[in-house]
C-alpha cells in the first residue's frame, strides 16, 4: 500500500500540481508504477513461496510432480506401438527406469530448498500441473485451465459488487455528513455494528427470504437452465442471479463503510479551509467535491481497498453459498475432491489476484493523490 | 483512568446493550461448562444409534406449538417396565407355553401425523425364540393387526413406516406412510386428519421356556423436540448451540488477543530499535497483505489438521502482520519522540523496560477498541471455515450446525429453525461486540465523540 502523508496538503499545492502540466504527473505516475510493480511482484514470489512451503512440508507438492511424471510417460508408452507390443513386466520396467530418469532430470532427488525454487518458478509461470479428479468445463484437466475459466465469474459478481458498492456507500456517507445529526444518520450510525458478519452469513437469510419463502429470487448459480440463447437475455439473466448476491456484500459491508466515511468527512468538513471557503461564499457542491472529497479520496480508497482485499478473501465461502461458478467454488470443490493441484494452483492464483488488486488500487491512489512520490513522504 | 472510561461508557445505551449481550453469552457459557462437561458433549453429540435413536429426525424445537394453531407432536416412548400407561400380564397356559401380553397405552391429542412408530423386541432365551404378535387399537375400537414375528437373535425392532404390507393392507394409496393410515380418521381422504383420544397398542408375547424373558419397548416419534429441535442424524441441537457458544467466545477471544498484543509489540519494537528492524517489519507486513488468508487456511485444514486450536494458532500467525502495525507504527513513533522516553534513556532503562514500561502502556486506551471490534471476526472466521467443510472434527460448534443445514438442504426443504437458530446465536454476538467496541472507541478517541 502507499503511504498517506498525514493531514492534509495546504489547497494551493494542490492547484500547483494541475497546473504545472500533465508531463511531470504522468512520468512521476510512470516512475512510480514500475517501482511499485516490483516491489509487489518480489512480495508475490514471496508470497507463492510460502504457499509452497507450507504445502510440501506434507510433502505435497513433490507428490503432484511425481504423478505428473509417471503419468506422461505411460501416456507416451500406450502411444508408442513399439512398446505395446512388449509383456507387461517389461513395459513397467522401462516405464519405471523412464520415470526415474526424468525424476532426476527434473531435480527431484535434489535437496528440498533447491527443489522449492524450481516449484516457485513453475508456479510463477502457471504451470500449475495437472489435477487428480477435477476437470473444466472443456474437459481438460490442466489445473490453469480449470481455474482460469472459473475466472470471469469471479471478476464479473466481484467486480459488479464492490462498484456499486464504493457507489452507493460515497453518496449516502456524503449525504450524511451533509445532514449531520438526522434520523438516516442515526439510523446509519446504529446500524454499523451490523457490519460484523461477512458476506456469505447475509446470503444465507436473503436466500431464505427471497428464494426459500417468497420465491422471487433463484437460490443461487449464475444463469437459469438451460441458458438463454440470445446475448441480451443471458446477460439480464445473469443479472438477475446476482441480485442476491450483490444484495448480500453490500449489507454486509455498506453501513461500517457509510459510518466511517461519514465521520471523516465530518472532520475534514470543520477544518479551517473549508470555513474558510465557506466564508467567501463557494458553492456548497463545489467545497464537498473541491475541499472535502478531493483530499479525503485517498483514505477512503485506502479503506475502500481493505475491504475489497478482505472480500477477496471471502470468495470460497460467498460462491459456494451463492452455488457461483467462480474460483472459490473451485477451490471449495477441490477441498472436498481433495485434490492438491487444484488447491496448491488457487493459492497461487489467489496470491496473483490480490497483488494484482493492490497494484491497481495502488495506481488509482497514485492518480487521485498528487503528494505521493516514490519513496517520498515515508518519514514524514 | 479505567474507572472514568467505566463511567463514561455506560452513558452509551448501545454500550449498555453490547454488556448486556455479552455477559448472557458469558453466563450461558459458564452454564454449558459446568452443566454439561466436556466429554459429556462429546458422548451426545458424537455418540451414536444408542443415545440418539429415540429421538425423532428433523423436528423443529418443541415451542413451536406454542405459536400454531396446528399442534405437532411430542415424541412419546414407553417400555414394557413402566407403570403409567402400561399393562402386562404374564400367564402359564401348558408346561412348555407361557403368555406375556403388554398393553401401551396413550393420549394423542395433536393435529399432525407422527413421522414413525416403533417398537424394540429384547429377549433373553435358551433355545426358541419367543413368538409376539402386534395389534394396534385406534380409539374408535377399530383394530388392526400389525405384525407376527418371532424374536430372532434376541432383539427385534419393528417400523410402521418401513412395512409396505401394512400400507397395502390399510388401502393406502402409494407413498403414503403406513403411519397415517394408523392415525388417520379416513385414510383416503385428500388430506387425512389423525384422530384424537386414546390409542393402544397391544404385544401378545409367546414364550417356550420358565426363564424366559421378553421386554419391550414403544416410541412414537413426534415431528418437535426439546428447545432447539433436532438435525439429520437425530442429534439435539440444542447440545451444539450451547457447546458452541463457549467455544465461539474462547476462539474469538484468544483469537482477537494474540492478534492485537502481539502485533502491538511488533510495532513497538519496530519504532524502538528503528533501521533495519523496523523496515523488515514494514516489508513483512506489505507481503502479509497479499497472502490469501482463507485459501492458506483451506490448505493447512485440508493437508494437516482441523483442529480448532491449530487453526486458532495459524489465524494469529497470519493476522499480527496486519494492517494494525501500521496504525500502531504512527502512534509509537509519537510517544518515541516525546521527552519522559528521552529521560529514561538517560537514566539508563534498557530497551525491554522502555519498550513494556512507558510505550505499551500509552497505546493500550486506543487498542482495546479495536480489540473487542476483532473479536466477531473471528469467530465469524471460525464459522466460515466450519461452512467450508473445515470444521474442528470433535467440538460442535454454531458454524457445523449452519454446514450441516446447508448441506443436507434445509433451506430448501423449509427447516428454517435449523439454519436460523445458529445464525442468531452468531449474529447477536457480533452485534453485541461490535456495539460495545464502537461505543469504547468514542469514549478513548475523543474526536470522535461529539459525532
Amino acid at each position: 500500500m502507499a503511504e498517506q502523508v498525514g493531514g492534509p496538503a495546504p489547497q494551493g499545492e494542490q492547484r500547483g500540481t494541475g497546473a504545472r502540466g500533465a508531463p511531470s504527473t504522468w512520468k512521476r505516475l510512470l516512475r512510480y508504477t514500475l517501482t511499485r510493480l516490483v516491489a509487489l511482484f518480489i512480495t508475490v514470489v514471496i508470497g507463492v513461496y510460502l504457499t509452497i512451503l507450507i504445502a510440501n512440508m506434507g510433502g505435497y507438492v513433490d507428490e503432484i510432480r511425481r504423478s505428473q511424471i509417471r503419468e506422461q510417460i505411460a501416456v507416451k508408452f500406450q502411444n508408442d506401438p513399439a512398446f505395446r507390443a512388449l509383456p507387461p513386466e517389461e513395459r513397467q520396467k522401462r516405464i519405471d527406469a523412464e520415470v526415474a530418469v526424468e525424476e532426476k532430470r527434473l531435480g527431484l532427488d535434489k535437496p528440498f530448498l533447491v527443489r522449492s525454487f524450481n516449484y516457485l518458478k513453475h508456479a510463477l509461470t502457471l504451470d500449475l500441473g495437472r489435477s487428480e479428479n477435477m476437470t473444466s468445463d472443456s474437459g481438460s484437466r490442466q489445473v490453469r485451465l480449470i481455474i482460469l475459466e472459473r475466472l470471469p465469474a469471479t471478476l464479473v459478481l466481484f467486480g459488479t459488487s464492490q462498484i456499486v458498492l464504493f457507489a452507493i456507500a460515497l453518496y449516502i456517507a456524503l449525504y450524511l455528513s451533509r445532514h449531520y445529526g438526522s434520523w438516516l444518520d442515526r439510523f446509519f450510525v446504529a446500524l454499523s455494528p451490523l457490519s460484523s458478519a461477512p458476506g456469505w452469513f447475509y446470503g444465507i437469510f436473503l436466500i431464505l427470504i427471497f428464494a426459500a419463502w417468497l420465491k422471487w429470487l433463484p437460490f443461487g448459480g449464475m444463469v437459469s437452465v438451460p441458458p438463454p440463447e440470445s446475448p441480451v437475455r443471458y446477460a439480464l439473466d445473469v443479472a438477475y442471479h446476482m441480485i442476491l448476491p450483490i444484495m448480500a456484500l453490500t449489507l454486509s459491508s455498506i453501513f461500517i463503510s457509510v459510518y466511517g466515511w461519514r465521520t471523516f468527512f465530518l472532520i475534514f468538513s470543520s477544518e479551517d479551509y473549508v470555513e474558510m471557503a465557506r466564508a467567501k461564499g463557494v458553492h456548497p457542491r463545489a467545497i464537498e467535491r473541491r475541499y472535502i472529497l478531493r483530499p479525503t479520496l485517498p483514505t477512503i480508497i485506502t479503506s475502500f481497498a481493505l475491504g475489497v482485499i478482505g472480500v477477496w478473501m471471502g470468495a470460497p465461502i460467498f460462491e459456494t453459498i451463492f452455488n457461483w461458478p467462480g474460483l472459490g467454488r473451485v477451490l471449495f470443490h477441490a477441498v472436498q475432491l481433495f485434490d492438491t493441484p487444484v488447491i496448491v494452483g488457487s493459492n497461487v492464483i489467489f496470491a496473483y489476484l490480490l497483488a494484482l488488486t493492490v497494484f491497481l488500487l495502488d495506481i488509482i491512489y497514485a492518480i487521485v493523490d498528487p503528494r505521493v512520490t516514490v519513496g517520498g513522504g515515508r518519514q514524514s | 483512568m479505567l474507572r472514568g472510561a467505566f463511567k463514561e461508557l455506560v452513558r452509551y445505551p448501545s454500550a449498555l446493550a453490547g454488556l448486556v449481550v455479552i455477559i448472557f453469552l458469558v453466563a450461558v457459557s459458564i452454564y454449558t461448562v459446568i452443566t454439561i462437561p466436556y466429554e459429556e458433549a462429546i458422548r451426545l453429540w458424537r455418540g451414536g444409534e444408542e443415545i440418539w435413536g429415540d429421538v425423532p429426525k428433523l423436528a423443529a424445537p418443541a415451542w413451536f406449538n406454542n405459536f400454531t394453531a396446528k399442534k405437532r407432536p411430542l415424541t412419546i416412548k414407553m417400555t414394557s417396565d413402566d407403570e403409567a400407561g402400561v399393562e402386562r400380564k404374564q400367564a402359564q397356559v401348558s408346561d412348555a407355553l407361557w403368555t406375556d401380553d403388554v398393553v401401551y397405552s396413550f393420549d394423542y391429542p395433536y393435529d399432525d401425523f407422527p413421522q414413525e412408530i416403533a417398537v424394540t423386541l429384547l429377549a433373553q432365551v435358551r433355545e426358541k425364540a419367543p413368538y409376539v404378535s402386534l395389534i394396534w387399537v385406534k380409539p374408535d375400537g377399530t383394530e388392526v393387526r400389525l405384525a407376527d414375528m418371532a424374536v430372532e437373535g434376541g432383539k427385534r425392532v419393528y417400523r410402521v413406516s418401513q412395512d409396505e404390507k401394512l400400507g397395502r393392507k390399510l388401502k393406502l394409496p402409494e407413498n403414503v406412510n403406513p403411519v397415517v393410515g394408523l392415525f388417520a380418521e379416513d385414510p383416503t381422504a385428500a388430506e387425512p386428519v389423525p384422530m384424537k383420544g386414546t390409542y393402544q397398542v397391544r404385544l401378545e408375547g409367546t414364550l417356550f421356556e420358565p426363564e424366559d424373558t421378553l421386554q419391550s419397548k414403544l416410541v412414537v416419534y413426534g415431528t418437535v423436540y426439546g428447545w432447539a429441535g433436532t438435525d439429520h442424524l437425530r442429534r439435539d441441537l440444542g447440545i451444539a448451540l450451547l457447546w458452541g457458544t463457549p467455544v465461539a467466545l474462547s476462539f474469538g477471544l484468544l483469537a482477537a488477543m494474540g492478534t492485537t498484543v502481539l502485533t502491538m509489540l511488533i510495532a513497538a519494537i519496530g519504532v524502538w530499535y528503528g533501521g533495519w528492524v523496523d523496515a523488515l517489519i514494514q516489508r513483512i507486513t506489505e507481503v502479509n497483505l497479499v497472502l490469501p488468508v482463507l485459501p492458506i487456511l483451506i490448505m493447512i485444514g485440508v493437508f494437516y489438521t482441523r483442529s480448532l486450536w491449530a487453526m486458532l494458532g495459524v489465524i494469529i500467525l497470519l493476522s499480527i502482520f496486519g494492517a494494525g502495525i501500521k496504525t500502531n507504527r504512527a502512534i509509537f513513533l509519537q510517544v518515541k519522540a516525546q521527552p519522559y522516553i528521552e529521560a529514561a534513556k538517560a537514566y539508563g532503562a534498557s530497551d525491554w523496560r522502555i519498550i513494556f514500561f512507558y510505550m505499551v502502556p500509552r497505546i493500550i486506551p486506543t487498542i482495546i477498541p479495536s480489540l473487542v471490534t476483532l473479536i466477531p471476526s473471528f469467530v465469524f472466521l471460525e464459522a466460515s471455515l466450519a461452512v467450508l467443510g473445515l470444521g474442528d472434527p470433535v467440538l460442535p460448534t454454531w458454524g457445523k450446525v449452519i454446514d450441516d443445514a446447508r448441506a443436507n438442504g434445509a433451506l430448501y426443504q423449509g427447516l428454517y429453525y435449523w439454519v436460523l437458530e445458529p445464525s442468531f446465536l452468531l449474529m447477536i454476538t457480533g452485534i453485541g461486540f461490535a456495539m460495545l467496541g464502537f461505543s469504547l472507541d468514542r469514549v478513548f478517541n475523543p474526536r470522535l465523540r461529539e459525532l
